[in-house]
């Protein structure tokens, strides 16, 4: 392998990690936010926005992003909408990420049990305080592995970008091999640059997972009679 | 009379089913202790729950004080403070320390001042022998501990009448005994209270009144003493008989 042209490229990707690394941040917490609003609207189950939510997530789940984003970049234009390629990446990931994050959460707030509500209702407070103190926080600490699971996944995503002529890792690997014909060195300096980004992200998503695991907590007897 | 809660023909069903409660008349006095028991099924826990106004009912009233009260009031979250409920599953909030499970109610709902509530919950917490666990977590008691945990956190909101429904039914034997001494030290100290269990010596030991339900219908109504002496109904003796292993013919 070519070392001083690797070298020499190493700006690029420093460059272009940084800009996949900012799209993504952003994309994600906005695909954190619109899952957060959507399974609440699910969980108290709002009339027509839970329909709304309903079609946006089977949407969202059942179509893959690179078409998402040259509906953003191709398609709105001839509706008068146009974006940049930055601005469709980052929407294209909040709208793939909305409906993954929305299910997340989802599976938290079932996961607390009925009858914490009612243990909630018995001691006086209101059901807004109930989901406040009581849900919320159980809600999330149950999933946050999954957030986690979906941050690396939307991480990962970002590799298509390339397609809306967004200069991220991926465009400029094949910006390298078309120019200069070295396939291998570009190529194993894609791959770096998402182990890079990416195993620092898994181990704290693992330390995060275990530091606020408190849903095993082995409380699991029912109630009858 | 001094009735705190009284309850007249409530009827219940639940969707398309056969009623779970037809037409119970009821009453509670202040400073009395009232065990309910019954078989699986004969909807004792139904009716303790509706007395919570947890469970919607279909007629009759139930009276607070002089007061007709409903699920459907503004001030529900009001009548349900005077009420305070202990359920079969503890119910502590896994994701707080024993204070604040404790705390989270007199602050959040009642507005106290958090030291002041912190002080009496010690005192509480001192009562059933937990003082060196209120940083510990709900995951780390044992269920006898969990139990008395919940015992004081709805004391802490000074309920008028305390609600037990089978508070004991998923502990191992020996941490019955410490749940059960809370409860009958609670008896002692005149609160008002109304059990629904199936430990039979214990009901003998904290109850004035043993009320028998079956079926959805009070079959049987006693001083304790009378209850499990004398019972009256047949029904009722076929079922205390179930408690008495040595009749037996094997």
């Amino acid at each position: 392998m070519d070392l001083e042209f690797m070298e020499a490229h190493l700006p690029l990707y420093i460059e272009a990690a940084v800009l996949t690394l900012r799209i993504a941040a952003a994309g994600i917490l906005l695909a954190f936010l619109t899952g957060l609003i959507t399974s609440i609207i699910k969980y108290l189950k709002i009339p027509v926005l839970m329909q709304i939510v309903n079609a946006y997530i089977e949407l969202s789940r059942n179509t893959p992003l690179l078409i998402q984003l040259f509906f953003l970049y191709f398609g709105l234009p001839k509706l008068g909408v146009v974006l940049s390629s930055e601005s469709c990446a980052i929407i294209g990931l909040a709208f793939l990420g909305g409906s993954y994050m929305s299910e997340a959460f989802r599976s938290g707030l079932d996961n607390v049990a009925e009858i914490q509500t009612q243990s909630g209702l018995s001691l006086g407070f209101t059901r807004s305080q109930i989901f406040r103190h009581i849900t919320l926080p159980q809600a999330v600490s149950t999933s946050v592995p999954l957030f986690c699971a979906n941050i690396i996944f939307l991480i990962k995503e970002t590799s298509v970008f390339s397609a809306v002529a967004l200069a991220d890792l991926m465009f400029v690997a094949k910006d390298l091999i078309g120019i200069y014909y070295k396939t291998d060195e570009a190529l194993f300096m894609l791959v770096s640059a998402y182990l890079v980004i990416l195993l620092p992200i898994s181990v704290i998503a693992s330390f995060v997972e275990r530091k606020v695991r408190y849903a095993g907590f082995g409380d699991t007897s029912t109630v009858s009679g | 009379m001094n009735e705190i809660l009284q309850v007249k023909h409530l009827k219940k069903s639940y969707e398309n089913n056969e009623p779970v409660l037809k037409d119970i008349d009821f009453s509670l006095q202040k400073g009395e202790v009232v065990v309910i028991v019954g078989p699986s099924g004969c909807g004792k826990s139904t009716f303790l729950r509706c007395l919570n106004l947890l469970e919607p009912i279909d007629e009759g009233s139930i009276i607070l004080n002089g007061e007709t009260i409903d699920r459907k009031d503004k001030n529900v979250h009001q009548h349900r403070q005077k009420i305070g409920m202990v359920f079969q599953s503890y119910e502590l909030f896994p994701h707080l320390s024993i204070m604040k499970n404790i705390l989270l109610a007199p602050v959040k709902v009642q507005k106290r001042n958090r030291k002041e509530a912190e002080k009496e919950a010690e005192v509480l917490l001192e009562r059933v022998g937990l003082s060196d666990k209120k940083d510990a977590f709900p995951r780390q008691l044992s269920g006898g501990q969990k139990q008395r945990v919940a015992i004081v956190r709805a004391l802490i909101m000074h309920p008028e009448v305390l609600l037990l429904d089978e508070i004991t039914a998923a502990l191992d034997p020996e941490m019955v005994r410490e749940v059960l001494q809370v409860v009958l030290k609670l008896a002692e100290d005149g609160m008002t209270m109304a059990i629904v269990t199936h430990e039979m010596e214990f009901a003998k030991a904290v109850a004035d009144r043993v009320i028998f339900m079956d079926q959805g219908v009070i079959v049987e109504e006693n001083r304790t003493k009378n209850f499990f002496a004398y019972p009256q109904t047949e029904r009722a003796k076929q079922f205390l008989n179930t408690f008495h292993y040595e009749a037996l013919e094997i």
